[in-house]
């Protein structure tokens, strides 16, 4: 029997980091910020509030669109999206619908993989809503400081198939947009927010789809993904279709729960928003933005793999810090002063064998001149061991641990082991 | 004649060489207010700082007349649309879901009136939400015809049209979908312009809608039309759908042609509808001939039939509509839906309708080609003429309770100006005679921003005709 098969797409929401609004003045940020501060007519919707769309925004939208080698539509609009929420001041959301600033791109999997993605598309954020108890009453309350933040909307293929290839997706998706330093991709402070869409079939496409959303870390998309898996496999083994719905995921049970039914469908009504005229980008205008596109950590892992000779996975740890990547470029030139190569100049810095935030050059002096002080070590130590120097001259190698570890005594513990081993041998070898 | 019958080129006169002040320009027309209004019903809400308000203004004037190049409307009391934000001073559309709503901020038009000195006396009844054309759907009750109070006086901003052919106010201002300036102005016998869509700001202006809302003027002559667009026009940072072309209209050059040599001017057949009476079409014939005898030169052309424009109109107003009412969903505001009157409910079922998934390519997208089409022809037309010209309604004033059972009246009232209103352009609607002592007003159409042109060409017209008269308001006597 056919095994069912994982068809995964992700949505992910992104908050852009702009100083202002989508629409209005106001100031983006609203992390710990004092609720209902960051507020104007226009972003509560007050009647007579018209939207002015923020133009960083849009251009860092394509910009994303860019990297991730999507087609940037010419003409694009903004449209209505209507839904009936408390957290929607005007009763509907300014998205984009039918034509997206930018859409059928891709992102390549370290396996060479492809995931095409949809569509990148830009859209504001609604107010968040607290529910709480106050003098024994449960209160829901409206924080407006998060509606009108600039949000993209990465949405990809189902072209996804496990846990693990989503988690890649993801963090790859994230170390670009950090890469364009367009959002900080925070989930604690929920500004990457994941969605999954998950069916299984034995091939072709499903005729449902469940939808995981409420995911703060790439591990409960993995988990979650690992736990759906099983769960629809077993209903479908049943011959049970799973249900069209909306589950969210528990992380402390590792278990996916059902939220809210999506049998129909549900119409948002969209058309084009008329407070906001149609927007026309022309080929100098792409090519603008396009010159604008810093270098992408695929891009980088490749050159560091080619030009410095580093293994793809230490080069890909490093990028995915950009501060420790930084600070790697920077280090180069004294690393190869001080006879330290590429590679053993990235494990020192993944492994915060030096600190990031002091000067490399003084560092990698110490941890040089540390080199030279052992020799004067190994020769007394040599020296002051000439049994254990005979043993291991007849042969018995096993002893060189013990030099290793007068070294290391004299040196409390300061020396590296490795290298003592090695100029252990050579002084060894030398006077035999 | 009183103060308050004043224009404002007369009363910024009058306030130059201190002959009058502010304090008794205002008072007059509040007088005229509290005198007429229990009739008219044109006002809502008055103004408790417009005295205070004019007491600024003479302050000012009094410290040099050459405040006025600053503050161009220094001093002249005028009435503000009840769609029109203005903070501190409750705000209502003519609907009781906003009884009591208080705005935070100001109208940019409202915003730039104040700048500019100008004294708001109040807020005057327009259908609720703008939604009609004869205030007969406002939830405060109908306003009435000055010149026949058994008439309507027409909407959605028959407030502010009533309230300036009754002289209570110097000037008011309107907005206008499609003729709800130029509709009312029609009907009162007064003078009504809607600029360009995007020529004035509509950031505070509560939406109706939003692809065609525009506001503008309605004054005692082309003259102050003009004033006031100056003021209100230009691009605002505010509106991303305002036009950041410059301001070139400008009041002092409309007389700087005596006769309207070398201007070629369209006359639609199809404008000349079968629903108008034969004493309208009649008048409608006087007027190109008077304007031929000014020296136009006059072609009947043919257009679109304008009954298309009805139907493009009600699917993508009705559509709009459904959408900007959607955030008085009961939980802001203090009212719940149930105080959606009628008229609202029902647009808003069908412009949910007409967007709903299925029927959008059918009703939607098929009515934004229609317009598409419309706006092709005009620009067509425009090649070849300078302005088109027509009637603006069918006929005069109707009864009061005409619109009632008829859930297409305002769209058939207003059908003669739909074609110019989804397509954008300017708009002026001036008396041209009168039907069983009714006014009927001539529309004079440009194309998008030929403001100065419209105002121009109806200026001259006015200048040589005796059309523009006021209504006996002694109605506590009839």
């Amino acid at each position: 029997m056919a095994q069912f098969k994982p068809i995964i797409g992700m949505e992910v929401h992104v908050e852009l980091k702009t100083k202002s609004k989508m629409f209005c003045g106001c100031p983006a940020h609203h992390f710990q910020i004092k609720p209902n501060t960051h507020t104007c007519p226009v972003c509560l919707g007050l009647p007579g509030a018209l939207p002015v769309p923020n133009k960083k925004a849009i251009d860092w939208t394509i910009i994303l669109g860019l990297a991730l080698n999507c087609t940037v539509n010419q003409q694009s609009k903004f449209d209505r999206k209507h839904y009936f929420y408390p957290d929607l001041p005007k009763g509907y959301q300014i998205s984009q619908y039918d034509e997206p600033f930018s859409q059928k791109g891709y992102l390549t999997l370290d396996s060479g993989k492809k995931i095409n993605i949809t569509r990148v598309h830009l859209e504001e954020d609604t107010a968040k809503l607290i529910h709480k108890t106050i003098k024994a009453k449960d209160v829901s309350l409206v924080d407006f400081n998060r509606s009108g933040v600039p949000l993209m909307e990465i949405v990809s293929e189902p072209d996804l198939a496990s846990g693990v290839e989503t988690k890649e997706y993801l963090k790859k998706l994230r170390d670009i947009i950090r890469a364009l330093k367009i959002s900080d991709c925070d989930m604690e402070k929920g500004s990457m927010r994941l969605e999954v869409n998950l069916s299984l079939a034995k091939k072709g496409q499903s005729n449902y789809k469940v939808e995981v959303k409420n995911l703060n870390s790439f591990r409960f998309v993995d988990q979650a993904i690992n736990y759906e898996i099983k769960r629809q496999t077993t209903l479908l083994e049943k011959g049970i279709t799973p249900k069209q719905e909306t589950r969210g995921y528990n992380p402390k049970l590792k278990k996916t729960f059902t939220q809210r039914s999506k049998e129909e469908a549900q119409d948002y009504r969209y058309f084009p928003e008329p407070d906001i005229p149609p927007m026309v980008f022309t080929d100098k205008d792409i090519a603008v933005l396009k010159s604008q596109l810093p270098e992408l950590p695929e891009t980088k892992i490749q050159k560091l793999a080619t030009k410095h000779h580093l293994p793809v996975p230490t080069a890909r740890l490093l990028v995915s810090q950009p501060t420790n990547y930084q600070y790697f470029i920077k280090a180069l030139p004294s690393a190869k002063k001080h006879q330290i190569n590429p590679q053993k100049l990235a494990n020192l810095i993944i492994n915060k064998k030096i600190d990031i935030t002091q000067k490399a050059s003084t560092q990698l002096q110490s941890l040089t001149q540390k080199k030279t002080i052992d020799k004067a070590i190994i020769k007394q130590v040599i020296t002051q061991n000439p049994d254990v120097v005979k043993k291991f001259k007849a042969g018995k190698t096993s002893v060189l641990g013990f030099l290793v570890g007068q070294v290391m005594k004299q040196t409390k513990g300061q020396a590296d082991p490795q290298v003592t081993r090695k100029l252990l041998l050579e002084k060894l070898s030398v006077k035999k | 004649m009183k103060l308050n019958q004043l224009t404002i080129s007369q009363a910024i006169k009058g306030l130059k060489t201190k002959r009058l002040s502010s304090v008794d320009l205002t008072q007059a027309c509040l007088d005229q207010i509290k005198k007429t209004n229990e009739y008219l019903n044109s006002f809502l809400t008055l103004n408790p700082q417009a005295i205070a308000e004019a007491r600024t203004a003479d302050r000012q004037i009094a410290a040099s007349t050459k405040n006025f190049q600053k503050y161009p409307l220094l001093g002249i009391p005028y009435a503000l649309k009840d769609n029109f934000l203005t903070t501190g001073l409750r705000t209502t559309a003519s609907a009781k879901v906003l009884h009591d709503y208080i705005p935070q901020y100001d109208a940019t038009v409202y915003s730039r009136l104040k700048k500019a000195g100008a004294v708001l006396l109040g807020k005057t009844n327009l259908d609720a939400w703008a939604h009609g054309s004869s205030t007969e759907t406002s939830d405060y009750g109908t306003s009435r015809n000055p010149w026949n109070l058994n008439h309507t006086p027409g909407g959605s901003s028959g407030g502010s049209a009533a309230a300036v052919s009754a002289h209570q106010s110097i000037f008011a201002i309107g907005s206008e979908t499609a003729g709800s300036i130029r509709g009312p102005a029609c009907w009162c016998g007064v003078t009504g312009f809607k600029p360009t869509y995007g020529r004035v700001s509509r950031y505070g202006v509560i939406a109706m809608a939003s692809s065609t809302d525009s506001p503008g003027p309605i004054t005692k002559d082309v003259y102050d039309s003009a004033l006031v667009t100056q003021v209100i026009a230009g691009h605002d940072p505010f509106d991303a759908t305002s036009s950041p072309l410059p301001v070139d209209i400008n009041p002092s050059k409309l007389s700087r042609y005596k006769k309207l040599k070398g201007i070629k001017i369209a006359l639609p057949k199809e404008y000349l509808v079968k629903e108008m009476g034969k004493p309208t079409s009649q008048l409608i014939k006087q007027a190109v001939k008077k304007l031929q005898s000014l020296g136009a030169d006059i072609d009947q052309v043919s257009l679109l039939d304008p009954h298309y424009s009805i139907g493009v109109y009600t699917i993508i107003q009705r559509s709009e509509v459904s959408s900007n009412l959607a955030r008085y969903d009961g939980i802001r505001y203090g009212h719940p839906r149930t105080t959606f009157k009628h008229e609202a409910k029902n647009r808003v079922m069908l412009g949910a309708f007409t967007l709903s998934t299925g029927y959008y390519d059918q009703y939607y997208n098929k009515a934004q080609q229609v317009r598409t089409l419309v706006i092709n022809q005009f620009n067509q037309l425009f090649k070849k003429y300078h302005l088109l010209i027509g009637p603006i309604s069918p006929g005069p004033a109707l009864k009061v309770g005409a619109s009632q059972d008829n859930p297409m009246f305002g769209e058939l009232v207003d059908m003669l100006a739909e074609p110019s209103s989804i397509a954008g352009l300017t708009g002026l609607s001036l008396p041209c005679g009168f039907v069983n002592h009714l006014p009927i007003g001539l529309q004079i159409t440009g194309p998008q921003f030929a403001e100065q042109k419209v105002l121009e060409v109806g200026h001259i017209y006015q200048q040589n005709t005796d059309f523009q008269q006021f209504p006996d308001t002694n109605y506590g006597s009839i």
